[in-house]
């Protein structure tokens, strides 16, 4: 049949007139597209209803939906420490992203708005922290958070997370300002505007869109990040959710609706956040990796 | 240019200029610009690089985290990585881990991404990226402990799918076996990862002017030769740039097998991360540990030299 078909489309008008073949393999990339849309979207449901489950249902039939929807294991989880690690990774993201923001804003107007002596190397310092790996440096941060007293502290994370963010979202901002015309700039600077207050009053203004991004991709990063948390805190008080999650899991793992409600908890701020800034997110990622 | 218009001003500033301004001397004004660096230089020097440095220098000795007793050995913690038989294993499991990425999330990634740019209208291109990238917001923990207890026997689901599909002999403890576990932790994190590369690869195609791909279809070529002709080489530089950034990626796994088997079982599913995690950090030996960080130092530096040639040549030839 697909040998007719073909046939068909070589000897007739091209295109235009949908051969039968392309039809129907028009609709096997489309049942392709659900597929993976089912892939994806079912273990994310699984686990939002194993939620509502309770354990014995869970046991006896991993696939039912939920018989009478109980909030039990969420309200459990909730008051077993997940409030507390919300609370932590809120504190954590949020001061994080003021401090990386700034930070790289700063250091951004001075790459591309002021001559400072060997910019090009100032540069080349600041943006090669890209390249480093958290990895690496993990084993004398332990010593050096120690010696400073940070250790089991948000301020260890807040530290940690503004150093190793700020190349990345140095990098995102420069490349936004060095587009921008220097007309407006210039013509502050000629009525007598300051350094400070063209950056505060002109370039910030302009820049608006990437420093959106720029605190969207910060979220993304700090709600997640693992390693660090995991490394440099170890209290209920002082963990953020992806390490709670696992202290939880040791200390509750048994009792798995608890365990799936605590990771949906987790999970949802997050998409919530992606969902409502997509488009911002996107052009964040655009310009970190296509620029 | 730009500057000039800027110093002529300073020079021809009116005698009773409504703002009396004193002009540094231009020495110091460049010093004092260094404000707005500063910062920068001083919390990433300090806290990424002087680390990193440091690395190195606690490579060469064993020391005790908890009496802080030191001792120098110079290069004995290399020689005993060139011989210790779990980082022949994680490092094999890194790079498998690098090559199924490519394929799934580079090359498969590239592949999804042109079939929802040819078939999909406008609006569903913008739900199909999304629910993809879904995955990708959510932190590795999650994901990690939702595969691990799909890969459940009791309560997971894979073998219960296995099993309506006819497959049942297939089911197995997927983490808990040697052969399957590092495996099954790289099949969660392509599930992960796929959407956001496929989010990428789809901005990259949009980018692609579409009159290249009237005139291949004026040729008679039909879809499959216009991603071959069209599509594929105007992505090379994403798809370099992606294969870098995945290898990278590759080599500084830890998160998603802390979380789904600790390295086990019987350290099969090592990376070189937990290696280095479990060595430092639960063996108490940090002048190791600080030399399997080296490993994936050199790894990852390799990696990230690669890209900076391959954003500059691009930069040249554009």
């Amino acid at each position: 049949m697909t040998a007719t078909a073909e046939h068909a489309a070589e000897d007739g008008m091209g295109p235009a007139p949908r051969a039968p073949w392309a039809v129907i393999g028009r609709a096997m990339l489309q049942a392709l597209l659900v597929a993976m849309a089912v892939l994806v979207l079912y273990p994310l449901a699984w686990m939002a209803l194993n939620g509502f489950r309770s354990n014995t249902e869970i046991f006896n039939d991993p696939f039912a939906l939920p018989q009478h929807w109980s909030f039990a294991a969420y309200a459990a989880a909730w008051q077993n420490g997940v409030s507390q690690f919300v609370a932590s990774s809120l504190l954590v993201t949020g001061v994080s992203i003021v401090t990386t923001v700034f930070i790289s804003a700063w250091a951004a107007y001075g790459l591309t708005r002021t001559r400072i002596p060997g910019q090009p190397l100032v540069t080349g310092f600041i943006l090669g922290g890209m390249m480093l790996s958290p990895t690496v440096a993990l084993v004398p941060l332990v010593r050096m958070m120690q010696d400073f007293g940070l250790y089991n502290t948000h301020w260890a994370l807040i530290l940690l997370y503004t150093a190793f963010r700020v190349p990345f979202t140095t990098f995102l901002i420069r490349a936004y300002m060095l587009d921008l015309p220097r007309d407006l700039d210039e013509a502050a600077r000629m009525d007598g505007a300051s350094e400070g207050q063209i950056f505060r009053r002109i370039i910030l203004p302009l820049c608006r869109p990437i420093l959106v991004s720029c605190v969207i991709l910060h979220i993304l990063f700090a709600w997640n990040e693992y390693l660090f948390a995991m490394i440099f805190t170890n209290s209920p008080s002082t963990q953020t959710l992806p390490v709670g999650l696992t202290s939880l899991m040791s200390k509750h793992g048994t009792d798995f609706a608890q365990v799936f409600a605590a990771m949906t908890i987790s999970a949802l701020p997050i998409v919530i956040v992606f969902f409502l800034t997509q488009r911002y997110f996107v052009r964040g990622l655009t310009e970190g990796i296509g620029k | 240019m730009a500057r000039s218009s800027s110093l002529q001003f300073d020079g021809a500033a009116p005698a009773g200029s409504a703002v009396p301004e004193l002009r540094l001397p231009r020495l110091a004004e460049q010093l004092l610009s260094w404000r707005w660096v500063a910062l920068a230089v001083l919390i990433v020097g300090w806290f990424v690089y002087y680390p990193i440095i440091d690395n190195f220098r606690v490579s060469t000795t064993t020391q005790d985290i908890f009496t802080g007793e030191v001792q120098h050995v110079g290069l004995e913690n290399y020689a005993r990585l060139a011989g210790d038989p779990v980082v022949l294993t994680a490092l094999f499991n890194n790079l498998a881990y690098a090559v199924l990425s490519i394929v799934f999330q580079v090359f498969g990634a590239f592949v999804l991404a042109s079939i929802i740019e040819d078939i999909a209208s406008h609006r569903m291109r913008n739900l199909w990226r999304a629910i993809y990238f879904i995955p990708s917001a959510i932190s590795t923990t999650v994901t990690g402990l939702l595969f691990y207890f799909i890969y459940q026997p009791d309560i997971g689901i894979l073998d219960g799918l296995l099993t309506a599909a006819g497959l049942g002999g297939w089911s197995r403890a997927w983490l808990g076996d040697q052969s399957t576990a590092i495996y099954a932790v790289i099949a969660m994190s392509q599930w992960q990862g796929f959407g956001y590369s496929t989010l990428l690869f789809t901005i990259a195609i949009q980018k692609i002017p579409r009159d290249l791909y009237d005139a291949a279809r004026m040729d008679g070529a039909g879809p499959l030769r216009q991603l071959w002709s069209v599509t594929l080489p105007m992505t090379r530089e994403m798809t370099g740039m992606m294969i870098i950034v995945t290898i990278t990626g590759a080599f500084q796994v830890f998160n998603e097998v802390m979380v789904m088997t600790s390295g086990g079982p019987n350290n099969s599913s090592q990376v070189l991360g937990t290696w280095l995690y479990q060595m430092g950090f639960s063996q108490n030996e940090m002048g190791y540990a600080a030399a399997i960080g080296s490993l994936i130092f050199a790894v990852t530096m390799a990696c990230g030299l690669a890209q900076l040639w391959h954003t500059r040549r691009r930069r040249v030839a554009a």
